[in-house]
């Protein structure tokens, strides 16, 4: 077996001892579970940014919160995607962060390093400013709740088990999607940019491009997990689009390892984790939480992912240093 | 591989193990409480924590005779969280009820929960008028045990007419909290004859009103605010530093010992109304606001004082249900019958389970009080409006049958 | 709307803006000097106001809060510098030590109730506290000392996030430490009066704050025009590289403006606190509006934090009164505008 496939092999099996674990547990662990998996998504579509083609984003917030406003939106004031429809928000929610992400990848794209940072700090504040004060749209302060519920076609979504069923499919899909896309052709040129911009320039690869396009498959997943995330919770609030759930987003991707989309949602199960089971057991999490941040980003700069990349260095390092002892000890005589 | 696949199964197992249900012991009362602990909000959190278990540790950690196992949950402020939270207490911990959350909004996200859980939830602070109003056939198994928004602002509405105010300004939060408060003023208000000239909605979070003070009507007679958290101290020194003389006037949030401690002297002389004030010049309220301070080292807040009467109430009703918990319906129509002096004066419930109490129109003064050594700021009762109910004196189903008090009801008639 | 709305409204924008320049400039040099986004500055300024406060409540001087709030944070800011973010020899043991120390408080506390309290009294359960700690932590440092950090140096991104690590510990700690009670910084009487002009009156805090803005601004430009210093620091913001090559020891240049910026952020916090409060949450409100400043005027450039931080106080100011529901997005639409048109700011230098 290559490690190729190993780690296909083993992400399998993780997500197959998911599916079968999770509903045995109790409402609590089904529901914590939804959730992060809900913002993996957002996670891991950052990944393709961050991971694959070298753009650290601090504005992925914003294609989750349209998704996520725009499906509260249309099922309180016009009752759409609460039944069978709920199936033509999906597509609808992904073509809205995408079509945001084309608008504000033409402004964002042609940045580099702290610079798309910054810029991209400062269209997740627009966004967050009309979430906040629109308020004939958005509710301002008070949000949207979804007065419907849950969609119900058929298999009733109110009911946690179910919708975990369908946050586990469109996470797991999400997964295999983005998979095939950083295997293809054009991931491979993605990760070339990430390396050598210059070179895939000199190349002849239309590098903006390529980013752009890279920018708006992120954008259209966040969508996607916005559209989910409004029903998991039920309510949306400026709260969705706010800098600090940008900031979770790049962080959790960083905590699980940048470039391996499922760092991603290991960041994110680690971080819901924290959040929101460590903190029913002890007061001091955010301890914690900051802590594993600083920590990860010392020791662990590809994240946890990248652990044992970072043992077999260290072991490399131990035995060259032995290696080194021996041939000077004689020496020393 | 083998071994890897084990060892992630154990894990995954372990992960789920840790989530088994507690142990059930005899004659306990398991509480879950949530309260945002970490966050913006955590100091309001704090206070109705201190409240409650104030009350308990005075009674030997016993209510109604049942041992009292107290859960307390961080919710964070968010009301998402909150939901997460409220089930891990009920499907984990296994409570005989909710208590908490601060916002609105959460107490909104809480109550469905609690409908679709068939467990007791007990608004002990959230405000919203429609969670006792229209909304509350969705909500059977809560009772609320605070104050619904608008309870203490048509009284509020009727005193400014009394003393004469014919135009007023409102400056509030630009939230549901704000609208409920603002449209229980201005219908009491503008029934007895005042108009409401202009409605200003500066954001929720707004410290720096500079762009808002100067749009403020120059020909108003007076100015009502409704500030929430860090805002009412900011507001208010920078009105009267802006030279604005004339009187002001408070929602119930904008002056209450929360924030009063931390505000300046150019609020002295400044009128709002609540269902408690801590300078409430009564025995049971002194030694109230004694052992709270003595403990806690701040003035009890209405968050303080609320939960510590939620505590109160639960005791009196288990003591009734023969000292132990029934059914969330026994325990409701339990409750509901009850007539408690509490620290906040009287409290018995209406039909649609939200508390009639006094309303105290309180002016800020200072001066010494309960025997403390220092001059301090105090919201001084000046008028006591009896057993006020949230309908006031329209009648339930008269009052039920307008809509919900927002940003646009009622309509600003004479804004120009 | 006449004519004194417009005055009242700009002298309102503008004494704003001026807060928002002690905020912006700090973060804008941080920025200029070793390219790093600063996560933390927002923290900087809200722990500014609770030292002030700490200082008050002692001392009862609200002149002498000002400079130690601001020295204080300096402290902090140059400890996370030296330590964290540009660690060099043996300050990465002392980083280490203060990790294994960190990593051994939370262990002892997850132990809890576990351990029983072995030395009687208040002193003695201190006194045990302090023990299991220190052995806890010994081998924890040993570990540490073998893997070693990589090095954050050259990796800016990685330098943000740490940044971002060290808010969320502020934020905890502030609340631990200070309580999330909505407190109050009270000035000195005379600042609280208003003049009145023309019928208009004039708070004489917002006066103060343009006049306080006005000076530390003239000074700080005096100090980057005039001294050898200054000339060192421009000489690090224009190009590092070129910097260290002719001799200039940019290291010292780095802690020493990131010194200043966390300096300036909490003197920020001490005089807006007046004027905001300070309350939990105050840290990650003034983070993004900073930022505002910094990208509008330029990163690294002082006159293009000055004038960010007008046009961030008036288009607030007059965002917040003339379109209400756009409020938000006339501050940040603008920023957007810029940074595509000119990722440097309208005066940064490339």
């Amino acid at each position: 077996m290559s490690t190729q496939n190993l780690k296909i092999a083993i992400v399998i099996v993780c997500l197959l001892a998911l599916l079968v674990l999770v509903p045995m547990g109790n409402s609590f662990v089904v529901l914590l579970a939804t959730r992060a998996m809900a913002f993996a998504i957002l996670a891991m579509s950052l990944d393709i940014l961050l991971g694959f083609t070298g753009l650290a984003s601090l504005g992925q917030a914003a294609y989750f919160g349209v998704g996520a406003y725009l499906t509260a939106y249309l099922a309180n004031y016009y009752g759409f995607g609460l039944k069978w429809d709920f199936w033509l928000m999906i597509p609808i929610g992904m073509a809205v962060g995408g079509a945001l992400a084309a608008l504000f990848g033409l402004f964002a794209i042609r940045a580099t390093g702290t610079y798309f940072l910054m810029i991209t700090l400062a269209l997740g504040q627009c966004v967050w400013g009309l979430a906040y004060r629109w308020n004939s749209v958005t509710g301002g302060d008070n949000g949207i709740t979804l007065k419907g519920g849950r969609p119900q076609f058929g298999i009733d979504l109110t009911n946690d088990i179910n919708f975990f069923y369908l946050t586990f499919a469109f996470f797991a899909a999400t997964l295999f999607a983005l998979y095939v896309l950083i295997r293809s052709p054009f991931g491979k040129s993605l990760l070339g940019i990430r390396e050598r911009e210059l070179r895939m320039r000199i190349l002849g690869y239309n590098v903006w491009l390529h980013k752009y396009i890279a920018f708006i498959i992120a954008g259209a997943f966040g969508g996607l997990s916005g559209v989910i995330w409004a029903h998991a919770n039920g309510i949306v609030t400026p709260e969705t689009v706010v800098l600090t759930t940008s900031v979770d987003a790049l962080l959790m991707t960083v905590l699980g390892g940048a470039g391996t989309l499922v760092g991603g949602a290991i960041g994110s199960a680690i971080v819901f984790g924290l959040r929101e089971y460590v903190s029913t057991l002890v007061p001091w999490w955010q301890y914690v939480l900051g802590g594993v941040y600083v920590l990860t980003i010392l020791y662990l700069p590809s994240g946890l992912m990248g652990i044992p990349e970072r043992v077999r260095q260290w072991r490399n390092s131990q035995k060259k240093r032995e290696t080194t002892k021996m041939t000077t000890a004689p020496s020393s005589h | 591989m083998a071994r890897k696949l084990q060892s992630i199964l154990m894990g995954a197992a372990v992960a789920v193990g840790l989530a088994v249900p507690a142990v059930a012991q005899e004659n306990e009362l398991r509480i879950g409480y949530l309260a945002p602990l970490t966050g913006g909000l955590a100091q309001t959190g704090i206070d109705m924590r201190d409240g409650f278990l104030l009350y308990l540790e005075q009674h030997g950690n016993k209510l109604g005779g049942m041992n009292v196992k107290f859960i307390l949950e961080d919710e964070q402020g968010k009301g998402d969280v909150a939901v997460t939270k409220a089930k891990k207490l009920v499907l984990q911990d296994k409570v005989h009820m909710l208590i908490g959350g601060v916002l609105a909004s959460t107490g909104y996200a809480l109550a469905p929960v609690s409908t679709e859980l068939k467990t007791l939830y007990i608004p002990s602070i959230p405000a919203a008028d429609d969670l006792t109003q229209r909304q509350l056939p969705q909500f059977p198994y809560l009772i609320r045990t605070s104050w619904s928004s608008s309870q203490p602002h048509h009284p509020l509405g009727q005193y400014a007419c009394d003393q004469g105010y014919k135009k007023i300004v409102t400056i509030a939060a630009d939230y549901a909290f704000g609208y409920e408060v603002v449209g229980g003023f201005q219908k009491t208000f503008e029934d007895c004859g005042g108009k409401i000239v202009q409605k200003i909605w500066p954001p929720l979070g707004t410290k720096d009103f500079g762009p808002y003070i100067p749009t403020i009507k120059a020909d108003a007679d007076a100015v009502l605010s409704l500030m929430v958290a860090a805002m009412p101290a900011q507001f208010i020194k920078q009105l009267r530093s802006a030279g604005y003389k004339k009187p002001v006037l408070g929602g119930g949030t904008s002056y209450d010992e929360f924030v009063l401690p931390f505000m300046g002297d150019e609020t002295i002389g400044d009128v709002s109304a609540l269902h408690y004030s801590a300078a409430l010049d009564t025995p049971k309220n002194q030694e109230f606001v004694k052992a709270y301070r003595a403990k806690f080292g701040k003035v009890p807040s209405y968050y303080s004082e609320n939960n510590y009467t939620t505590a109160q109430l639960i005791d009196e009703t288990i003591k009734k249900l023969g000292g132990k918990f029934t059914t969330p319906e026994e325990f409701i129509k339990t409750m509901q019958a009850i007539k408690l002096d509490a620290v906040r004066g009287p409290i018995s419930f209406d039909e649609n389970r939200n508390p009639i109490q006094n309303i105290y129109i309180k002016k800020v003064e200072k001066k010494k009080m309960f025997g403390y050594d220092k001059d301090e700021l105090w919201n001084t009762v000046i008028k006591t409006y009896p057993n006020v109910s949230q309908f006031w004196t329209y009648g339930r189903e008269k009052f039920l049958a307008q809509p919900v008090y927002d940003k646009n009801f009622p309509p600003c008639k004479f804004c120009e | 709307m006449n004519t004194q709305f417009w005055v009242v409204q700009a002298f309102n924008g503008v004494s704003y803006g001026a807060l928002l320049f002690l905020v912006g400039a700090g973060l804008s040099l941080i920025f200029g000097v070793m390219r790093i986004v600063n996560l933390s500055h927002g923290s900087y300024f809200l722990l500014g106001g609770y030292v002030a406060l700490s200082v008050i409540w002692i001392t009862g001087s609200w002149a002498l809060s000002i400079p130690i709030a601001v020295i204080a944070i300096a402290l902090v800011g140059l400890v996370m510098e030296r330590l964290f973010l540009r660690p060099e020899g043996r300050a990465k043991n002392i980083r280490d030590a203060l990790i294994a120390l960190g990593i051994a408080l939370i262990i002892r506390l997850s132990l809890g109730r576990l351990l029983p309290q072995m030395i009687p009294g208040q002193i003695g359960n201190i006194v045990q506290v302090t023990l299991v700690v220190a052995i806890i932590a010994v081998p924890i440092y040993l570990v540490l000392q073998r893997i070693s950090a990589v090095a954050i140096e050259a990796d800016t991104l990685r330098q943000v996030l740490m940044t971002v690590g060290f808010a969320f510990l502020f934020q905890q700690a502030a609340l631990d430490l200070w309580s999330g009670n909505p407190f109050d910084i009270s000035p000195p009487p005379a600042l609280t009066q208003s003049v009145s002009l023309g019928g208009m009156s004039f708070p004489l805090y917002r006066l103060f704050m343009i006049v306080g803005a006005l000076v530390i601004g003239i000074l700080l430009w005096l100090a980057m025009e005039k001294t050898r210093m200054g000339a060192m620091v421009r000489a690090t913001v224009d190009d590092a590289q070129m910097a260290r090559g002719v001799g200039i020891d940019t290291n010292k240049i780095s802690m020493f403006i990131f010194a200043l910026g966390a300096g300036m952020a909490a003197l920020g916090g001490v005089i807006g606190g007046a004027f905001l409060g300070v309350y939990p949450g105050l840290d990650f409100e003034m983070l993004p509006i900073a930022f505002a400043v910094v990208i509008i005027g330029g990163m690294g450039s002082l006159g293009g934090a000055a004038i960010g931080a007008l046009l961030v106080g008036l288009a607030d100011n007059f965002g917040k009164a003339l379109f209400p529901e756009l409020a938000y997005f006339t501050l940040y639409a603008p920023m957007v505008l810029i940074l595509a048109l000119k990722p440097t700011g309208l005066f940064g230098r490339d």
